[in-house]
């Protein structure tokens, strides 16, 4: 098992003629993905890399029924490109484009409540279960099959931590990167929950960073919901307030946001919080064995 | 991005928020002539800095004498003024705001920011005005309210009772609850249609002949959105703004200037975040955040050196890449090169690990510069501070 995605996901590319959305399609075809249809609108009738272009993502679902969509769309125009995979029938939407206007996904987010379809992102590298599917922008080839569910705010952050676990022949179940803007679809809580009830993850590893309070909101979940193990780190002990670190949501304002914070509410929650981001992977060794 | 008082005040008028009579002036004669030209009993001179604290500071003057104007201008105009929120370095003040003062009978405060946990516009308020909101929110929650606005439909005359009743507005002042739920209405719609990230208010008065204005304003924008806003955009003044951050911004590199000695170079901000936090526990302290992006290349790669080099504090480079997409070779290659054109002398210390991770280390041990190859994350934060404090 493995949470949300595996390799009888049918994935669609918003995006699909672009230089990144081209080239990641052809990437995550490689690794074994089904990526079974691309959208560009006015491209309908070309292919990448054999896979066939459609004007929308409407066409795309009927020819094809894709069930997952991928988008690639440049940030001005993604808001938009969510809530036509969203109205086409769309359940999984993982939105990889960084600088969708915040405004923009309030009324996405507002609008995506109550329906099925869920969000993943925006700003992330994706979500890939390892040795079935990648659905992203991540290195395919550090991901192993195997025990860990691993959520994560950041990109290479969380390439850094699944390496380690690769390393240690530990290996991954599922691993999501939920994104690093302020308003995502997909928080910690949800795929928290689904990696307890997901048979092989035997632990999660969580990496956060300052910004917001979702660490000491999943530290409250895990209290009360978890009995797998989780590991933790978060990034910005050494960031200063009141200035935005890379991601537009790792900003401690007002005093709120901080990383002791967040550490602090983590490992009251029982989680096992490590301070150097190169002892993950053993952090995980040790509370599985 | 931020803007000054006294932009954030063109705005509020613009949307039909009331302020004060007011004009922003760069000299003392500017202010002079514009005292002349307005008719109140109490005159007030602000400097104009990026950050709070103003008044504590010293950096709002009032007088009721006209004829004094021009000195309390002199006093402020290239005045460093020290907030809580500048630094110990401080903000020189190059622009003055001389405006009416106002009978104050109340002061309240209200925002209007997106919730995070909700995805909601949110309305924060109290009567607690002319204060720090984060000091009000600490020691007495239950005099912030809270009220949030459904995107779906927007400000609705609901949300406006809410916040006059929980403020107790009508029985402080029932004049004002109409001119409130208009000034609601018109916040809500500058905050939408301008992309605003933060609109701030403090203190909103209501004035001992019954209006309601808004005495202070900030407007934070959101950068994502600032390509739609070009009338926004005039308003950036890069004297607020760190020169290196500047610079960084135009080879299109996320840069936060810090205070320690250790320059590092890292692609993806959690990455970066994460080896400024490694440098710390191994006994330094960081010299800034730098991410180069996901693809890393020669280009980004001297361009992050160059910055990194104008700032003298800094004693020893750490390069921090994770190679996925990027292979670990292509960004060797772009180091030596880049190392070599700029001409760097300090210890540098790169950390490849991933795609031919082994193969660039390689390169980087043949290539005759002073440049170490680690794999090891905590070994290599460990190598540069090591090679750091040897230059002591």
């Amino acid at each position: 098992m493995s949470i949300l995605v595996n390799k009888n996901t049918r994935v669609v590319v918003q995006g699909i003629t672009g230089k990144e959305g081209s080239f990641h399609a052809t990437q995550c075809k490689a690794y074994g993905t089904q990526v079974v249809a691309g959208v560009t609108p006015g491209k309908a009738g070309q292919e990448v890399e054999g896979i066939p272009v459609f004007n929308t993502v409407r066409d795309a679902v009927k020819k094809t029924e894709a069930t997952t969509s991928l988008i690639f769309v440049p940030p001005p125009f993604a808001a938009d490109a969510i809530l036509e995979a969203a109205e086409a029938g769309i359940w999984l939407i993982i939105c990889i484009s960084e600088g969708i206007p915040v405004n923009d996904m309030v009324k996405v987010k507002r609008a995506l409540h109550g329906r099925a379809t869920r969000l993943i992102g925006p700003n992330c590298p994706g979500i890939i279960t390892a040795d079935e599917c990648k659905i992203g922008i991540m290195p395919g080839f550090i991901h192993k099959k195997g025990r860990v569910g691993v959520i994560s705010r950041s990109g290479t952050l969380t390439y850094e931590a699944v390496n380690q676990l690769t390393q240690l022949r530990l290996g991954e179940t599922t691993c999501v990167g939920i994104g690093g803007d302020p308003i995502i679809g997909t928080g910690y809580i949800d795929l928290l929950h689904m990696f307890q009830e997901d048979d092989e993850t035997e632990a999660v590893v969580m990496i956060g960073e300052i910004g917001g309070d979702a660490e000491e909101k999943a530290a409250a979940f895990i209290q009360q919901e978890m009995t797998k193990p989780v590991v933790s780190f978060i990034a910005g002990i050494t960031a200063p307030p009141g200035r935005r670190m890379g991601h537009a949501g790792a900003i401690i304002t007002g005093g709120k946001g901080t990383a002791a914070d967040k550490m602090a509410a983590l490992e009251a929650a029982g989680v096992t919080v490590v301070k150097n981001p190169a002892e993950i992977g053993e952090a995980v060794k040790s509370v599985l064995s | 991005m931020n803007i000054h008082e006294f932009q954030a005040k063109q705005v509020f008028a613009q949307f039909g928020i009331p302020v004060p009579k007011g004009k922003e002036v760069k000299n003392v004669r500017a202010a002079e002539k514009w005292a002349a030209a307005l008719e109140t009993s109490v005159y007030v001179v602000k400097a104009q800095i990026h950050a709070g604290g103003r008044g504590k500071a010293g950096g709002v003057k009032l007088t009721k004498n006209r004829d004094e104007v021009p000195g309390l201008a002199q006093e402020l105009i290239g005045k460093t003024l020290v907030t809580h929120q500048t630094g110990p370095k401080g903000r020189k003040v190059r622009r003055l705001l001389i405006e009416e003062g106002a009978g104050i009978a109340k002061e309240l405060y209200l925002s209007l920011l997106v919730d995070r946990d909700s995805g909601f516009p949110t309305f924060i308020a109290s009567t607690e005005g002319g204060m720090d909101i984060e000091e009000v929110a600490e020691h007495t929650p239950e005099k912030v309210l809270k009220e949030s606005i459904d995107p779906a439909v927007g400000f609705q005359a609901h949300n406006g009772r809410n916040l006059a009743f929980g403020l107790g507005l009508p029985d402080l002042e029932p004049a004002v609850v109409k001119p409130f739920f208009q000034m609601l209405d018109n916040l809500y719609r500058l905050f939408m249609e301008k992309n605003a990230s933060l609109v701030e208010i403090n203190p909103l008065v209501i004035t001992t002949d019954k209006r309601l204005i808004a005495l202070d304003g900030k407007v934070s924008f959101d950068d994502s959105a600032i390509f739609k806003h070009s009338d926004i955009q005039k308003f950036r003044d890069l004297h607020e703004e760190e020169p290196m951050e500047i610079e960084a911004g135009k080879h299109n590199l996320n840069y936060v200037k810090l205070d320690g000695d250790i320059g590092c170079m890292v692609n993806g901000a959690g990455l970066a975040m994460a080896t400024m936090d490694v440098i710390k526990l191994a006994g330094s302290e960081p010299a800034n955040f730098l991410d180069v992006g996901g693809g890393a290349t020669k280009e980004t790669v001297a361009a992050g050196f160059r910055i990194l080099l104008k700032d003298k504090k800094v004693k020893g480079i750490f390069i921090n890449i994770f190679g996925g997409i990027v292979r670990c070779e292509r960004i060797a290659h772009g180091v030596i090169e880049a190392a070599k054109e700029v001409g760097i002398k300090l210890p540098v210390v790169v950390r490849l690990q991933g795609t031919n991770a082994e193969e660039g280390r390689k390169l980087l041990a043949e290539s005759g510069l002073k440049v170490e190859g680690v794999a090891d994350l905590w070994e290599a934060a460990q190598r540069i501070v090591e090679l750091r404090k040897k230059k002591k």
